[in-house]
């Protein structure tokens, strides 16, 4: 299982990720986990994914949108964003909209090829957990959100850039 | 200039500490290659043909004599005692040894400097106009615009993994000396019928594979959105430029396969959702950043005094100097005067630890402090009085600076080439110096008049030939060295792209190509008329002729 930091902490994973491939039938061994579901299969299949889990959240990949999921953010207490690859930068853009534009409230976690270093923009956009690659050392990680103290543009952290806070 | 506060400084020493500390990890194998490698490039390190590669970022160009006191240091010990000026306003060190870049970035950080972003698929540095707050023809100082792209692109969150490098430039002039137009964005300060300022924005510009000139996106953003419209471009970009091929990852090619109207509305849609937000810029924000880039203090001064006319009159050389070198300032009894990195047997661009340290106290003596570095890779001083032309003439001559050719034919715009470059198909440092001996006549060369001629060692365009009057182009060809030419480029206001003369050539044909391309142009040209308005007017087919005759 993939080590989770969530608001700067290293906690349990109480999410099991539905691979994309995967169609109903997976449903019922699962029954009664949190369930992490492909955006597909959300779509296609949330009623049946209701009733088995206890509860529900979805994942896009990189290449995904958020059109389908717009006016259903409020019953979602998760969206996980996958990284096929740490440099694909595309996740970046759709948390910042989930987040800024969408108010989106519940959880964005970084799920995939999710790496030290990119940890602290990650943040910056509005990740709030990331389940890190099984090699990275989470007490290094934690460390990564300092890297810097402040930010020039607004970010999810502090949407006053700081041209509006400079005394 | 621009001066760090203490948020400035503490984020730079912050970037400092997090690269030491990646260093670290990849010396000890916790980090991979191509881990490390966007973490390295995005601190403008590249692995090169020699060793590495470090690019330093001179944000639109500015240093001040104290930082090219800290380059010059640089040099000598971090490196084999010279550095390169960039067609991107960067300077570059082809020597310094991985381990030692981030004490080498230390030393930057102590003179308000630093690397970021100057390479990687991220925003780099945003140049602009050599001439921003003394030219004639000035809209409005591009600067403290630059400035407050600089800050907004820097540790962007969202941008640091584009599908590939993004280039904004900005010109505050009526003429265009920044090559604004083949920028992923380019931005024009204009003002509306009100007086206010604002910006026409330019996207899908740019050079490499596939040359575009830039389209008109928004023909007039007000200054306190010009972040917000900005931003909106990139996420488009972000989120939906190519990532399958890096050839066509540019947002030139976005533009182009979603169409520039259907590229528009994806903008205005995401525009919609910042517009007026947290990032609209405030007045007390742009007066803030202004204030940095005032008028030094101007003596008052007449236009050319008398001791000019005289040693004008009685230097001949120093009249054809003043004649290429120097460009007319806003401010009456002071000029600009250009210092020419182009001496023949020196590399384009190339810079020692002795010039570097010239430079400053030239800059001392004669021009506030502070010089700026040109995208076609000279040097200005800015603020020179006219009185003392003669004076900081003696003095370049003394240092070996009184090169006296700019937009002449022989100020080439040249990349380093594969004498340095890992990307490079061919050489191009012999191929400017080759045709820089032929022509050598300084008579020839004032009768040519202005010309650009550029060259570049692949088609990434570093030496921008797309946009060349000449354009020299290095190609492998089986293992061979060769070179395409074109002819017709400009990066002025009137953006074109050169075109190809036909089959390339071997190296040692080029000079007699241009010495043809010359010819061709005496022979036609009008009164007064420049290289680039003859090939305008008659077109490429009598240069094409007169350079393939001779093959057949």
């Amino acid at each position: 299982m993939a080590i989770l930091i969530n608001n700067k902490e290293r906690i349990p994973d109480h999410w099991t990720l539905i691979q994309s491939a995967s169609g109903p039938d997976v449903f019922s061994p699962l029954k009664g986990r949190n369930a992490l579901l492909p955006l597909g299969l959300f779509l296609s299949d949330e009623e049946e994914a209701a009733s088995q889990f206890s509860a529900i959240g979805v994942w896009l990949d990189s290449h995904q949108n958020l059109d389908k999921l717009e006016d259903r953010l409020s019953s979602l207490p998760i969206i996980a964003l996958n990284f096929p690859v740490f440099n694909d930068g595309r996740p970046y853009s759709l948390a910042r909209r989930l987040r800024r534009d969408l108010g989106y409230i519940g959880e964005i976690r970084a799920i995939g090829d999710v790496l030290r270093d990119q940890l602290c923009f990650l943040e910056r956009c509005g990740f709030d957990s990331f389940a890190l690659r099984s090699d990275q050392d989470p007490d290094a990680c934690l460390k990564a959100f300092s890297d810097f103290s402040t930010s020039y543009t607004a970010t999810a952290v502090n949407e006053m850039p700081l041209f509006r806070r400079r005394g | 200039m621009y001066k760090y506060d203490g948020y400035d400084a503490t984020m730079v020493q912050e970037r400092v500490s997090q690269f030491r500390d990646q260093t670290g990890r990849y010396i000890e194998g916790k980090l991979s290659d191509a881990e490390f490698l966007p973490l390295r490039l995005q601190n403008g390190l590249y692995v090169q043909r020699l060793a590495p590669m470090l690019r330093i970022a001179i944000p639109y160009g500015m240093l001040s004599s104290q930082q090219l006191r800290k380059l010059a240091f640089i040099s000598s010990h971090f490196d084999k005692g010279y550095g390169h000026f960039t067609t991107r306003q960067n300077i570059q060190f082809n020597w310094p040894a991985l381990e030692d870049v981030p004490d080498l970035l230390a030393h930057l950080a102590e003179v308000e400097m630093h690397a970021i972003q100057t390479s990687g698929n991220c925003i780099r540095n945003t140049t602009t106009d050599q001439f921003a707050g003394v030219a004639i023809d000035e809209i409005e100082d591009s600067r403290p615009y630059c400035e407050i792209i600089r800050q907004w692109s820097t540790f962007h969150p969202e941008f640091a993994y584009l599908p590939r490098k993004f280039k904004i430039a900005v010109c505050g002039t009526k003429e265009d000396h920044a090559a604004t137009q083949v920028h992923d964005i380019g931005l024009y300060l204009r003002k509306n019928d009100k007086g206010e300022i604002g910006f026409q924005v330019l996207a899908g510009g740019g050079l490499g594979r596939t040359p575009v000139i830039g389209q008109v996106v928004f023909d007039f953003v007000h200054q306190h959105d010009l972040l917000t419209a900005l931003e909106a471009i990139l996420r488009v970009y972000n989120r939906e430029g190519r990532r399958d091929n890096k050839y066509k990852a540019r947002i030139k090619i976005l533009v182009r396969e979603t169409g520039l109207d259907a590229f528009c509305e994806k903008v205005l849609a995401e525009w919609e959702q910042l517009r007026g937000g947290s990032l609209t810029l405030t007045d007390a924000e742009i007066e803030r950043c202004k204030s940095y880039f005032q008028a030094p203090p101007y003596k008052l001064l007449d236009a050319s005094p008398e001791s000019l006319r005289t040693a004008l009159a009685q230097d001949v050389l120093f009249a054809s100097w003043y004649s290429n070198n120097v460009t007319p300032h806003k401010r009456s009894g002071y000029a600009a005067v250009a210092i020419s990195f182009k001496k023949t047997g020196y590399a384009p661009g190339d810079v020692t630890e002795d010039q570097l340290n010239a430079l400053a106290d030239l800059a001392d003596r004669f021009s506030f402090g502070e010089v700026r570095v040109t995208h076609a890779q000279n040097v200005i001083l800015a603020d020179v009085e006219e009185s003392e032309l003669y004076n900081l003439y003696q003095q370049l001559a003394a240092d070996s600076l009184e090169t006296a050719n700019l937009n002449k034919l022989n100020d080439i715009i040249c990349c380093p080439g594969g004498d340095f470059c890992a990307l490079a198909n061919a050489k191009s440092i012999p191929i400017a110096e080759a045709i820089q001996r032929q022509f050598d006549d300084r008579e020839l060369l004032a009768d040519i008049g202005e010309v650009s001629l550029n060259i570049s060692g692949c088609m990434n365009a570093c030496g921008h030939h797309h946009v060349g009057n000449i354009g020299v182009l290095g190609v492998d060809k089986k293992g061979e060295e060769f070179y395409q030419v074109s002819i017709g480029g400009s990066s002025k206001r009137e953006a074109k792209l050169g075109r190809i003369l036909g089959p390339s050539f071997a190296q040692s044909e080029i000079p007699f190509v241009v010495a043809d391309l010359v010819s061709v142009y005496r022979e036609h040209r009008l009164d007064h008329e420049k290289f680039i308005d003859t090939v305008d007017r008659i077109g490429v087919d009598p240069f094409k002729k007169r350079v393939y005759e001779k093959v057949q």
